[in-house]
């Protein structure tokens, strides 16, 4: 029983992370129907700068909380830069080619943008200072620590924010009426390409978040760590429903719950043939699964009305 | 004076001229109507008046000033609004986000929620379907929503494409109805319409497009009069 809580706890963990990062996937998605590849390294770019900042600003015995803040408040416009950089510069030009070419694009970006990290920050494995102290909570026989409090309030935070934002703006309006038909919203008064370009900046700068919470979470970052979670995150975007925004958040969550809970009875069930170290192929029996039975994913019914 | 003045208008799709060197012109405060077969040439003339599909030669000036090449969001602004063929209502939206999209381009919200409540007034069915998304809107009012949110930008000249498209008789005629009423409030409209007969009746002015060519341009009625546009729209043979 308190390992399944545990693992329900660490699920949750990581999902609300998963979904942060699905949401960039899915919004992004919805409005021009592009998977953007290099998302992932978007986050993994937020983590870095993050490192960069909190270990320099570590030895100066300033508060843990606001060191922590200090990293995420210069990662997000990093990354809020390079989200609109891609939208410039990969895919605008390429809004009106072939679905493939803008796929290639994103593709190429993601290497391109490995590589710059990879000269920035080399290609070791990076240890996050552990600055803020890891306190544990007893809940049912199981732990909960501040540092995971803290991810999922943040997210639970940022999401309602977009929440908020996407259905409650004008803004967000627009936005929502030009993922249905950007032509009529542009015969509205609407500049589709600043709301495409606004999309790319929120996308990235969740994803800027989403870097320092893993970082801080697991304690370590490395120049790829973006293709596997950026990998994870766009299966729980496919599994809530690709363009579906309350989709991403549940499928982020549900996809961190059912690979903590696959990663700790994977030994049972197998007669420990497999242990956790293959958690990770659990995201992908989810995408799998969903793209044979469920291709529109969990909420999503629509895949656009253009008329 | 003319608010829309368009000379030698050319649309082209691959090699295929759709508009082939065309001349309209609208005057501020009239209703103007646009008809032919379809195929002729209407919506691809109105689409390349606001921008969303490039005219291939030709100049457009609306209110003294040529406008070719500048993006159909810009125009909005200027109250040039185009409702198009098809409604293009947001469907996942409710009605009144549908509204609120029509004004857009607008910052004064007070005036906006007087102008919502003048729609709701004119439309009594969008006011009770305020909260529903436009998806579930019949036909008849869905092309109610549209026009109440092309109304909502405040337009100074209205591109009307094919507002009674689809919908039963009766409809149709309050279509018609609700574009004469917008015209008597003082906004210019272009109407384009297969029902040549209650368009030509609504209108003081008409021009009749065939093949991507006006073939005839009079006032309204002596359109309505013509055997040629009486054998070939109004369905009526002559002896
Ligand atoms: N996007 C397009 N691509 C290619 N051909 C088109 C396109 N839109 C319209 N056409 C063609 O241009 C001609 C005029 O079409 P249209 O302007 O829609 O006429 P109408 O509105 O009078 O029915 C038709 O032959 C139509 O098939
Ligand atoms: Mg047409």
């Amino acid at each position: 029983m308190d390992i399944f809580i545990q693992q329900l706890i660490n699920g949750v963990t990581l999902g609300s992370v998963y979904a942060v990062v699905a949401l960039g996937y899915t919004m992004v998605y919805g409005i021009i129907q592009l998977i953007n590849f290099a998302h992932g390294e978007v986050v993994m770019i937020g983590a870095m700068v993050a490192f960069s900042v909190i270990t320099a600003l570590a030895p100066g015995g300033w508060p843990p909380l606001m060191v922590v803040a200090a990293g995420t408040i210069v990662a997000i416009p990093v990354c809020m830069a390079i989200g609109y950089g891609l939208e410039r510069i990969a895919y605008r030009p390429l809004r009106n080619a072939p679905r493939l070419a803008p796929l290639i694009s994103a593709i190429g970006m993601s290497i391109i943008l490995q590589h710059l990290a990879l000269l920035v920050w080399s290609r070791n494995f990076i240890a996050f200072p552990q600055i803020i102290k890891s306190e544990p909570y007893h809940i049912g026989g199981a732990i909960i620590t501040n540092v995971q409090i803290a991810i999922i309030a943040t997210s639970v935070a940022m999401m309602a924010g977009l929440a908020l934002m996407v259905y409650r703006t004008r803004l967000g309006t627009a936005m929502r009426a030009t993922a249905q038909n950007p032509q009529v919203a542009g015969l509205m008064g609407v500049d589709i390409n600043r709301i495409i370009a606004v999309t790319f900046l929120i996308a990235a700068a969740l994803a800027a978040v989403a870097g320092v919470m893993v970082g801080s979470y697991y304690g370590i970052a490395h120049y790829q760590m973006g293709s596997l979670l950026g990998l994870k995150a766009f299966s729980a975007a496919v599994l809530g429903g690709i363009g579906n925004l309350p989709g991403a958040m549940l499928g982020g969550v549900l996809l961190g719950v059912v690979e903590a809970l696959g990663a700790g009875y994977i030994g049972d069930f197998t007669n420990n043939w497999f242990g956790s170290n293959y958690q990770d192929v659990f995201a992908f029996i989810v995408l799998i699964a969903v793209l044979v039975f469920r291709p529109t994913g969990l909420l999503g019914e629509r895949v656009g009305d253009r008329t | 004076m003319n608010l829309l003045e368009v000379e030698g208008l050319e649309v082209r799709y691959g090699g295929i001229r759709a508009v082939k060197g065309i001349d309209l012109r609208v005057e501020q405060g009239e209703l103007v109507c646009l008809i032919g077969a379809n195929g002729a040439g209407k919506s691809s003339t109105l689409r390349a008046i606001v921008g969303i599909t490039r005219a291939a030669a030709g100049s457009v000036r609306y209110g003294g000033a040529a406008i070719a090449g500048r993006p159909a969001f810009e125009l909005v602004r200027e109250g040039l609004v185009m409702v198009p063929e098809g409604r293009g209502i947001f469907h996942q939206l409710t009605v009144a986000e549908n509204l609120a999209m029509g004004a857009f381009a607008r910052d004064d919200a007070p005036a906006i929620r007087r102008d919502r409540e003048r729609i709701f007034a004119l439309f009594p069915r969008l006011a009770e379907r305020r909260g529903q998304t436009g998806g579930t809107l019949s036909g008849g009012e869905q092309q109610m929503l549209a026009i109440g949110r092309a109304l909502m930008s405040r337009p100074k000249l209205l591109l009307l494409d094919e507002p009674s498209m689809g919908l039963a008789p009766i409809l149709v005629a309050k279509i018609f109805e609700i574009v004469r009423d917008v015209a008597r409030q003082g906004v210019t409209i272009l109407l384009v319409e297969q029902n040549a007969r209650l368009a030509l009746e609504a209108s003081s002015r008409g021009y009749v497009m065939e093949s991507g060519i006006i073939t005839l341009a009079d006032d309204a009625k002596k359109l309505l009069a013509d055997p040629k546009v009486r054998e070939a729209y109004l369905g009526e043979g002559v002896e």
